[in-house]
């Protein structure tokens, strides 16, 4: 069509070329377009973002061989060969071994499910945590507000790494004391996320309308506020999983993370310090997958704000 | 102005005493004391040990004592090294963290407000989307892999950077790459999104339109506003550089505080612990504390705002 008239100059149209549809207000109330709600709106420009769509697969890609990986092969993450250490990758050792002998293929997607595991459960409970807070201190406003905020803003204030070491070192690390200091202050952020947007939400139409009409708190907070909120909600917790992540690997890279033999890829990353100049598949390997999945978990938050906030795009 | 200084300033001081009582507390829920793990220890040198570090005393009048001291400028002995002064440990260790610190910040933020002005600039060109990538590459890959493969493939590979060490200038080059790649890339994206934001504003066209040259421009305008929210970055910044120093400092062996830090982890070294975390918290909150004076000092729109909020 468009070729065709770059040809004519203008088109000629004759008056027996026009009709008269009258006017139908039957028809202008039909719904032409497939209705669509605003998640429906999100995923689509979300599904058009190739990078977040690129993440979103080797997210899932990760997640699986975290779960499948090791069962793959005839090792164990703490199987050492002592006939076998410091052995280059070969199809026997996928990724090599380490000095033990052990398979750095099993250790890293071993180390790969205790990051993901990390990064989802403190997100998880970020999530909780902050939702509730934050839930709070919005929708109450006032003197609550001000008290609950002053307390986050000093607790907030104390470098968050430091704390977490502190506690580590007073606390024999494991994954849950692990998972328990890195949300200690975790959840702050998201606090004030939801508290911003339960504000200025609340002084929005809908909700007045709800309130006249006798909504109780219960119905305003769960049925209008915190839905309205998802948006942000959702892409502060996709964004936390990464940093989690990074917080993880680097206690284990202190020695405060999970204690060996178990695997996590910052301890590995540290172990294989000492001798990267004749095995560096033992560094490779971990700093390839725990930088791939901080990378696709920040591009795929930062696509799923792009889609749930067109508004924020840049 | 002055009354939200002062606000920024007690809140500082309440932060700071909060972690003071924290680390205080957090070491005194220890089962045991520092000297029950070790070989039988004859009761009356255990009696002189405790009251050498005053544990002979009562909880709380230690933590006074201890807050007492730390107000003095005291932050008590090494358990491990003998006599050694925490505060000796620190001053002795603090000049090489202290020159990598300054050179890092002022490599980021050069580095940073270049890489995201000439992005703003050649808005979804070539050099914007290269410093994207490399922007959210630096976020992504934390600083002990990035330090980890610049030693491989700069000084032992290609062997153009001595591998570690701290002697001369060239032993500074990868540990600030280390250290800046995340700092530079946060800065880079707020510079090019405020920059952005900045080149489409109307006083631009205004100055197009008085005929300033594209330089004077981008020098007195675009640059002096599209650079505000760098400043905000400064604290969390100086946060970002020590924390990442502690294992840069491990890596290339530079015997800066970072290093003494881990070694006293290791060795469950709590007096040294507690001491470098306070001196840590320290630099923070001031840092912080800074920052936010420094913006409202800056921008002036926000001098109302701090008013009414605090």
């Amino acid at each position: 069509m468009l070729a065709a008239n770059n040809t004519v100059k203008q088109a000629e149209l004759k008056p027996e070329d026009f009709q008269t549809i009258g006017n139908n207000h039957k028809e202008a109330e039909v719904i032409q377009r497939e209705s669509l709600s605003a998640w429906q709106d999100a995923w689509e420009r979300l599904r058009q973002n190739k990078m977040a769509m690129t993440a979103l697969i080797i997210m899932i890609l990760i997640a699986i061989l975290a779960i499948v990986a090791p069962h793959l092969v005839p090792y164990t993450y703490d199987s050492n060969d002592l006939m076998s250490t410091n052995k280059p990758p070969s199809w026997d050792h996928l990724f090599g071994t380490d000095d033990f002998g052990r398979d750095v293929f099993v250790r890293t997607w071993m180390g790969a499910r205790i990051s993901l595991i990390v990064g989802l459960a403190a997100a998880c409970i970020d999530l909780i945590f902050g939702v509730i807070y934050g839930g709070i201190m919005g929708f109450f406003g006032g003197r609550i507000d001000n008290i609950m905020n002053k307390f986050s803003e000093i607790l907030y204030s104390i470098p968050y790494l430091l704390v977490v070491i502190m506690l580590l070192v007073v606390f024999e690390p494991s994954l849950g004391t692990i998972i328990l200091a890195l949300t200690i202050t975790g959840w702050i952020n998201m606090s004030w996320i939801v508290r911003g947007e339960i504000m200025q939400l609340k002084s929005r139409e809908f909700i007045l309308a709800s309130r006249s009409m006798g909504a109780d708190w219960k119905r305003l907070l769960f049925k209008h506020l915190l839905p309205n909120a998802m948006g942000p909600i959702i892409v502060t917790v996709t964004l936390s999983v990464p940093s989690a992540i990074f917080s993880e690997a680097f206690l284990s890279f202190l020695g405060l993370g999970v204690q060996a033999p178990v695997a996590s890829l910052g301890s590995m990353i540290n172990d294989s310090l000492t001798g990267w100049m004749y095995y560096p598949w033992r560094m490779i390997f971990p700093a390839l997958v725990i930088s791939l999945t901080m990378l696709s978990f920040n591009i795929f938050g930062d696509g799923l704000r792009d889609a749930l906030d067109p508004k924020l795009k840049k | 102005m002055i009354r939200y200084v002062f606000n920024r300033f007690l809140h500082m001081v309440v932060s700071l005493f909060v972690l003071i009582s924290a680390t205080f507390f957090l070491m005194k829920a220890i089962p045991g004391d520092p000297f029950t793990a070790e070989k039988k220890i004859p009761e009356q040198i255990l009696q002189r040990l405790y009251a050498q570090y005053n544990l002979d005393k009562p909880v709380f009048e230690q933590y006074l004592l201890y807050l007492k001291n730390i107000l003095k400028g005291d932050l008590g002995i090494s358990m491990k090294m003998l006599n050694q002064e925490v505060t000796n440990i620190i001053s002795q260790t603090f000049s090489s963290s202290l020159k990598l610190g300054v050179v890092a910040i002022i490599v980021a933020v050069i580095v940073g407000v270049a890489l995201g002005m000439l992005a703003a600039l050649y808005h979804r060109k070539l050099i914007d989307n290269v410093a994207m990538v490399m922007a959210v590459l630096g976020i992504a890959v934390p600083s002990f892999v990035v330090a980890s493969l610049l030693q491989y493939l700069l000084a032992y590979h290609w062997k153009i950077f001595p591998v570690m060490g701290f002697k001369g200038p060239m032993n500074y080059f990868l540990p600030v790459m280390a250290l800046t790649a995340s700092p530079i890339a946060v800065i880079a994206r707020l510079t090019r999104s405020s920059m952005l934001e900045v080149l489409h504003s109307e006083y631009i066209k205004t100055a197009k339109a008085k005929g300033l040259s594209w330089f004077e421009i981008v020098s007195r305008h675009v640059l002096r506003n599209g650079i505000l929210p760098v400043i905000t970055y400064v604290g969390p910044m100086t946060a970002n550089i020590i924390t990442g120093s502690v294992v840069i400092e491990q890596i290339f062996g530079i015997g800066g505080i970072g290093k003494q830090f881990v070694q006293a982890i290791n060795t469950r070294d709590y007096p040294i612990i507690m001491g470098i975390t306070i001196f840590y918290g320290v630099i923070l909150m001031v840092a912080r504390f800074l920052t936010d004076v420094a913006y409202v000092a800056v921008d002036p729109r926000i001098k109302l705002a701090g008013r009414k909020g605090d």
